[in-house]
């Protein structure tokens, strides 16, 4: 038995893209569908973010106690400390299902309709879904916001078995620490999960095709992750290349072309993830592509009138705050408002050991867009907040890049512990248009980490407080 | 293995060269990222230069107290990286003096004698600083980059009034736009303007920016200012039918062989040139007023004016006579390229005795030519077009060029000039006469 449903908007897709559309249209007054088959919330809070840094922490935690148990340190000791898997999984998805249930409260409360069931398009504005009980449903829609997301990638002849060779999700849902794990790509994802489980107690080695770990990101700034990885054990095989499973573990080869092993009970494979593009109609719909993307212009309006396309499907960088902006901002859209996706900046995060925050421009990606800077760089190591928090001794320092003509800041990057927390100030001050003087002569609470975003300013300013000029 | 080029960074603002005060390091010695390379010197301070990159010193250039031009190569690096970064710039080998460096237009001095077989000594390369570089300001009209400072409140109020926020004058610092300068630009209509002019592009250009003239622009603002001020310059210009030269140059390109280079008009130009200056040495000559001398030159040493990137230059073919007409062909664009890129040694750049100049293909009407002191003589060519000439009591579609000149009229008289430019033009309008 089909019924047929129609309404002023379609969302394809509940994660940090399509759900934040949701709720702001149905704020909007709008009609809103939102068909979601993977769990509300996406990968972000299912299988990303989310439980990625619940594990990040307790791992932590567990390190912590492993250190006091031999060293004293700060006067407090312990015993060893024991990890049970299978709780630590538990106490991580009950963060989960409360969080991803709090989503569908707030769906709910803004009016949205909201399928558990697989959407297939027939045509571009018509699709037709199977619910979770075998039913299905007919919608027609006015308009059709697409944010079906990204899966990780696969290597062809390393294939996901859910036994030795895991994803990132996989990894997450272990219910038993394995002695010993490689991972197959020194990018974010595999950095974050690696360390974790190197923090766990677990012997993990890297094999990375390029010659560096986070790409994406200048050396200065990777270098205190480098130093933690070299001081705590973890084997870096870069310039290397994965070939596939040994009995025992992983074989790879390096740059000359000569075959080692790892030995790995369990093998990660963290190289990246895709936009999903298939199996859900995309082709039906007479959709412009950008290469393995949708391509969309600075509305989120894919080559088809009415349908809209946010999120990891639409390219880089795929993070879950640039689709969440992309939602709203299609939503307000639909309600008739003016507007557009235009950041002077997306920010990002990566929660390695330490933790690194970038937004904007490096100083060199400032030069190659031939603007003359300043830079000012302030250590954690000269910050008291960073020293109480043991924070001070990991390399760890705020840059600050800004335009010398007129000392427009131009990029914002940190690396050190917890330095995550303080992206949202570097956001705004990129969106806001400030400048040194901005920064420096805003009061910044004593004592936090933030101060030493001011104390950059003033570096680059040459008026440094706190370190020597 | 890739190589890593170090150039001679910018030091500081309007130097265009620093000396070298002491290396620490050899070649063949590994370095790391960050070690101390070399100290240099500006007129304003000494820096430390440090290693970019990690890896083993190739080859360093210049020996303490040697004076390199920013942009040239110091060091190389012999790196891991896979990939050879930066463009391999040509090493420079020595270079002293204040002057050498941005030298382009030969100095008033007496050119090598005609014997000048390529010896021993190094040439030292030259290589010029960039033209000229913006002055530094503060901000102001000047802004930075096309995206107008403002924050995401005020960039949303101005998408919803349809009002382009690079139309709106920002009184916050850096030019920020403030909810203030979007009220006050609305409310002085600046909304109906956007709406009309500035939506089609037309709004105040109020920009301005100084530029400080140095390196080789100096350099020729200087040398070009001294011949206009010193030379009384006699103009003279002649137009010449080219459709014989034309249909054997036509020929000549369809016929050559792999090795030919394809012909221009400047290597007949040339021939025309050297067949007539033993007539007329006066033209081909350097004049020193103060001395009071005239030097004639038996051979000619043909200055080819040149635009390069960094400016007008004049790299010379030496000894044009002795060459045929492929050979010219090949000389005038080896030594045009080099000068383009850069490469020029001093012996290429200086001691031409005439130059031609040709704006390629615009060329104009006619012009009026300033003469490459101390020369005497210069040349230049004009637009080729057909055009209707009176011949046999009928307009004939002929393919005319003008050719202009100027001369040095304290040495070249009126009726000299137009005598050789007339058998120029004779030598050119019988191309076989060009060979004999």
């Amino acid at each position: 038995m089909s019924k047929t449903i129609k309404t002023d908007v379609l969302i394809i897709g509940g994660g940090p893209a399509g759900y934040p559309c949701a709720i702001r249209a149905g704020q909007l007054g709008l009609d809103v569908v939102l068909v979601d088959k993977s769990g509300l919330g996406g990968t972000c809070l299912n299988r990303g973010c989310i439980p990625s840094k619940a594990l990040i922490h307790a791992a932590t935690r567990y390190a912590e106690l492993t250190t006091h148990a031999h060293d004293p340190a700060m006067g407090i000791s312990c015993a060893k400390p024991k990890v049970d898997m299978r709780a630590l999984t538990g106490w991580k998805d009950d963060l989960v299902d409360k969080l991803t249930s709090g989503v569908a409260g707030l769906l709910k409360a803004a009016g949205v309709n909201t399928l558990n069931g697989w959407a297939e398009f027939a045509d571009a504005k018509t699709c037709t879904v199977t619910l979770d009980d075998g039913q299905t449903v007919t919608i027609s829609a006015k308009n059709v916001v697409l944010a079906t997301g990204s899966v990780e990638v696969e290597l062809p002849f390393l294939p996901f078995d859910d036994n030795r060779v895991i994803s990132s999700t996989g990894a997450l849902n272990l219910t038993k620490l394995p002695k010993t794990l490689a991972v197959i790509g020194a990018g974010y994802i595999g950095l974050e999960m690696g360390i974790a489980f190197a923090k766990l107690g677990v012997k993990v080695s890297f094999v990375e095709a390029l010659d560096r770990i986070l790409p994406l990101y200048d050396k200065a700034i990777t270098r205190p992750v480098s130093r933690w990885l070299k001081t705590h054990n973890v084997d870096m095989h870069l310039n290397c290349k994965a070939k596939g499973l040994s009995k025992t573990g992983l074989l790879y080869e390096d740059k000359d072309g000569a075959e080692h092993e790892v030995t790995a009970e369990k093998v990660l494979v963290a190289v990246g993830r895709k936009p999903l593009t298939t199996g859900w109609g995309l082709e039906t719909m007479g959709i412009d592509m950008d290469g393995a993307f949708v391509r969309v212009d600075e509305r989120c309006a894919t080559s088809m009138r009415g349908v809209y396309a946010i999120g990891d499907l639409v390219g880089e960088p795929m993070l879950a705050h640039k689709g969440t902006k992309q939602g709203e901002m299609v939503a307000e859209l639909l309600a008739g408002h003016r507007t557009r996706f235009d950041p002077i900046a997306i920010p990002a995060v990566c929660f390695t050991e330490p933790e690194i925050i970038g937004v904007g421009l490096s100083p060199d990606e400032a030069k190659a867009a031939g603007q003359e800077i300043i830079t000012g760089k302030f250590p954690f190591a000269a910050l008291g907040k960073a020293l109480t928090m043991q924070g001070g001794a990991d390399g760890g320092f705020v840059r600050i890049t800004a335009r010398k003509s007129d000392h427009v800041i131009l990029g914002i990057h940190a690396v050190g512990a917890h330095a995550a927390e303080l992206s949202g100030e570097f956001s705004l001050a990129l969106e806001m248009g400030a400048r040194l003087e901005d920064i420096a002569g805003t009061i910044h609470v004593h004592p936090t980490l933030g101060e030493g975003f001011a104390e950059s300013a003033l570096a680059a300013l040459g008026q440094p407080l706190h370190i020597a000029r | 293995m890739g190589l890593f080029s170090l150039k001679l960074p910018d030091v500081g603002e309007g130097v265009v060269e620093a000396e070298i005060v002491e290396w620490h390091i050899k070649p063949g010695q590994t370095v790391s990222e960050d070690d101390h390379l070399v100290d240099i010197m500006t007129d304003k301070a000494t820096v430390e230069i440090p290693a970019p990159v990690s890896g083993v010193i190739k080859e360093i250039t210049g020996e303490p107290g040697d004076i390199l031009a920013v942009g040239s190569v110091i060091v190389t690096i012999e790196t891991d990286a896979a990939a050879a970064s930066d463009e391999e710039a040509p090493p420079l080998r020595q270079a002293q003096g204040e002057d050498k460096a941005n030298k382009a237009l030969p100095d008033s001095k007496p050119t090598p004698k005609p014997h000048s077989e390529p010896g021993p000594k190094p040439h030292p390369r030259i290589q010029s600083g960039a033209g000229s570089e913006p002055v530094e300001g503060w901000g102001g009209e000047e802004r930075g980059s096309a995206r107008p400072l403002a924050s995401p409140a005020v960039r949303k109020r101005a998408l919803e009034a349809d009002i382009d926020l690079a139309c709106v004058k920002g009184s916050g610092p850096a030019g920020r736009i403030s909810h203030q300068d979007l009220d006050d630009f609305i409310a002085s209509g600046g909304r109906q303007m956007v709406s009309s002019a500035a939506q089609m592009g037309r709004t105040k250009r109020t920009g301005i920016n100084e530029h400080k003239v140095i390196g080789l622009r100096r350099k020729i603002a200087q040398n070009l200012a001294a011949s206009k001020r010193n030379i009384p310059h006699f103009a003279y210009i002649e137009d010449i039918e080219m459709d014989a030269l034309e249909n054997l140059r036509a020929h000549l390109n369809a016929t050559r062989t792999k090795e030919q280079p394809k012909l221009t008009l400047l290597p007949f130009l040339s021939l025309a040139l050297i067949k007539v200056l033993p007539d007329f040495p006066q033209a081909n000559a350097h004049f020193d007023g103060e001395a009071g001398i005239a030097t004639h030159y038996e051979a000619v040493h043909m200055g080819i004016a040149t635009a390069t990137p960094n400016g007008l230059m004049v790299p010379v073919v030496k000894h044009a006579e002795s060459m045929d007409i492929w050979e010219l062909a090949s000389e005038i664009t080896r030594v045009c390229n080099a000068a383009r890129d850069g490469k020029g040694t001093a012996d290429e750049l200086t001691g031409s005795t005439i130059t031609i100049t040709s704006l390629g293909a615009l060329g104009g009407i006619a012009s009026t030519p300033v003469i490459n002191a101390p020369e005497t003589a210069i040349i230049g060519v004009n637009k080729l077009q057909v055009r209707p000439v009176w011949q046999d009591g009928a307009f004939a579609p002929r393919k005319m060029m003008n050719l202009s000149s100027s001369f040095d009229h304290r040495i070249v008289d009126g009726y000299d000039a137009a005598l050789m430019i007339s058998k120029v033009k004779a030598l050119l309008e019988n191309p076989a006469t060009l060979f004999m």
